[in-house]
């Protein structure tokens, strides 16, 4: 709409201005007292004389012996991100796929169950598959002893199998969202190219490569970027599985990090610093991959 | 022929031995919530795998309510999340449909920035809002936790709903001027009840994030009356053992409504999602 009457702008400033109000209050200016806050020493004893340090905060969160590794939990947090996104991917596709043939009956139901981790609050999952992986009660050791004669794991008291139990924990929690993707995705492509492919007598991994594939990658690009963002930030599944870090401070992703840094040790300078450093991390990664896969064209039509 | 037709059948059994395991995965964990729920106290750490407990009873349920605040955490819940979630609906709808419908400076800016607020990690709007709170005596406050789950819900609602009026042509807007409508007229009378799916999207959205939020709830309400379900929840659970009935029973309670309200909708959610959030 263009030649915007007068009357036309007070309605838009109208329609913005609450909106713009409130994410200023909440979003712009914190963000900038962030950075602010980055570059100060607060924390406990210099919470109300806090002065501007410069980059030294910057300089800690790089240099500073730290326990546990700066270094290890960032690689920790890659690997972390990039299992969850492999598998909420892969079984999100391969369900959608299964669910997607006309021969299947019910597919309502079976759609409702499968959706059901993605509903259950992520606060509960978390809390439920802690009380899961537990040595003596939990179900996991129940079955692996009781069902397959294995001995019971160690889940939440060794530093692998802790991450190994916070992972398994957000590959459930985290497919159905990709398979509901995939779903509105896959229902979109018209029939009638399988038609042909089938008079073709393409194979069903020909129809899957060179139909299925580039028709739902449109749809999946933002869709991965938008779980990867989220995956890299979740601070619910490790902070509650964990039960905030356990065992001792070794099962860390980066944002529960900061947030013990922050909140359990009152290192607020410190804290703002890293939370930055997550954020260039993060805003780095989406601009070379949306770039990668052309999937800006969205942002700026 | 037949050979296609044994490979056919073949094809759909195992696609329904699938469905079939992964409903399995999928409910395993959410009827174990329910079986916790139910054990009597003597039975609340028990090594065995049945489908129901033994000597299965409603007492966590009872003591719920008549032992621990749970009704007043109950009440708060349900105000922050309504109130979350009528602010969130408000707001995201009028100024998604601005960034849909008209040209103005700093647009493609403001809407790039909605996305990029997806990046910031859980404490960096949380610290600063903590020290302002703080500053503001807001902290132990429903006011500071409104603000504070509005504020992580609305860039996403609001670029959810601006995909979704993206969608819908600009043709309608223009009959409905040339019959006389007003703009407003013309937006909420014939643009709003078409964005019906994404509305409810939104509000779906909003109101799980403020009804199921546990981070942010620890460090803002400190007062065991001003908890929400949530934190209520994880105190249960911390005396893993001797309230890990009822921690069962609370999470039965506050996981059927969202569960309830999340299938209902799925319908809108599959086109509310894809449409809204990718076509952008």
């Amino acid at each position: 709409m263009h030649n915007q009457t007068f009357r036309q702008r007070v309605f838009l400033y109208l329609l913005v201005a609450p909106a713009f109000i409130v994410l200023f209050g909440v979003v712009i200016y914190p963000f900038f007292y962030n950075i602010v806050l980055s570059l100060s020493n607060m924390n406990l004893r210099h919470i109300r004389d806090w002065r501007i340090v410069g980059f030294d905060q910057y300089i800690k969160v790089f240099t500073e012996p730290s326990q546990p590794d700066f270094y290890v939990v960032f690689l920790k947090t890659v690997i972390w991100t990039a299992v969850n996104l492999f598998f909420h991917v892969l079984l999100g596709v391969f369900l959608a796929l299964v669910l997607n043939q006309k021969e299947i009956r019910g597919k309502a139901i079976f759609r409702a169950i499968l959706v059901l981790p993605w509903a259950v609050p992520q606060l509960i999952v978390a809390l439920t598959w802690r009380g899961m992986f537990n040595y003596e009660y939990g179900s996991i050791n129940l079955m692996l002893t009781q069902w397959l004669g294995l001995p019971g794991v160690q889940w939440l008291r060794q530093p692998i199998t802790a991450f190994i139990a916070v992972i398994i924990t957000n590959v459930w929690l985290g497919f159905p969202f990709m398979m509901v993707i995939a779903l509105g995705a896959l229902q979109s492509i018209p029939h009638d190219l399988y038609e042909a492919a089938d008079i073709d007598g393409a194979s069903w991994y020909h129809k899957l490569r060179h139909i299925t594939i580039p028709l739902i990658q449109p749809v999946m690009v933002p869709a991965i970027t938008l779980g990867t963002i989220w995956t890299f930030n979740n601070l619910n599944i490790v902070w509650l599985v964990s039960n905030a870090g356990e065992p001792s401070d070794q099962t860390h992703l980066m944002v529960s990090f900061v947030y013990k840094a922050a909140f359990n040790f009152y290192r607020y300078g410190y804290g703002a610093a890293l939370s930055m450093v997550i954020f260039f991390i993060l805003l780095a990664f989406s601009l070379t991959f949306m770039k990668k896969s052309h999937a800006t064209q969205n942002v700026y039509s | 022929m037949v050979r296609g037709k044994n490979t056919t059948s073949l094809r759909i059994a195992a696609s329904y031995l699938v469905l079939g395991i992964f409903s399995l995965v999928a409910l395993y964990p959410v009827w174990q919530i329910f079986n916790i729920s139910l054990r009597p106290s003597d039975r609340l750490l028990s090594t065995s795998l049945e489908f129901l407990p033994a000597h299965a009873s409603l007492r966590n349920y009872v003591a719920l309510f008549t032992e621990r605040p749970f009704f007043l955490w109950l009440l708060n819940s349900t105000f922050i999340a309504v109130t979350v979630t009528a602010t969130g609906v408000v707001l995201a709808s009028t100024c998604g449909y601005a960034f849909s419908r008209y040209s103005f400076i700093g647009k493609k800016f403001g809407l790039l920035s909605l996305l990029v607020t997806q990046m910031f990690p859980a404490t960096m709007l949380l610290l600063p809002m903590y020290i302002m709170l703080v500053q503001l005596h807001l902290i132990n406050s429903y006011l500071g936790i409104v603000i504070m789950y509005s504020a992580t819900a609305l860039p996403f609602c609001i670029w959810q709903m601006k995909g979704y009026y993206d969608t819908i042509p600009t043709s309608l807007e223009e009959a409905g001027m040339i019959d006389g409508c007003s703009q407003l007229q013309t937006f909420t009378r014939i643009i709003l009840p078409l964005a019906a799916p994404a509305l409810v999207i939104t509000a779906l959205f909003s109101f799980m994030a403020a009804w199921t939020e546990y981070v942010v709830a620890a460090q803002i309400l400190q007062d065991t009356e001003m908890w929400t379900l949530p934190l209520g929840l994880k105190s249960f659970e911390s005396n893993m053992g001797s309230e890990w009935g009822l921690y069962g029973a609370a999470s039965v309670i506050v996981t059927i409504p969202v569960v309830v309200l999340f299938l209902s909708l799925s319908r809108w959610l599959v086109s509310g999602l894809t449409l809204g959030s990718v076509k952008g």
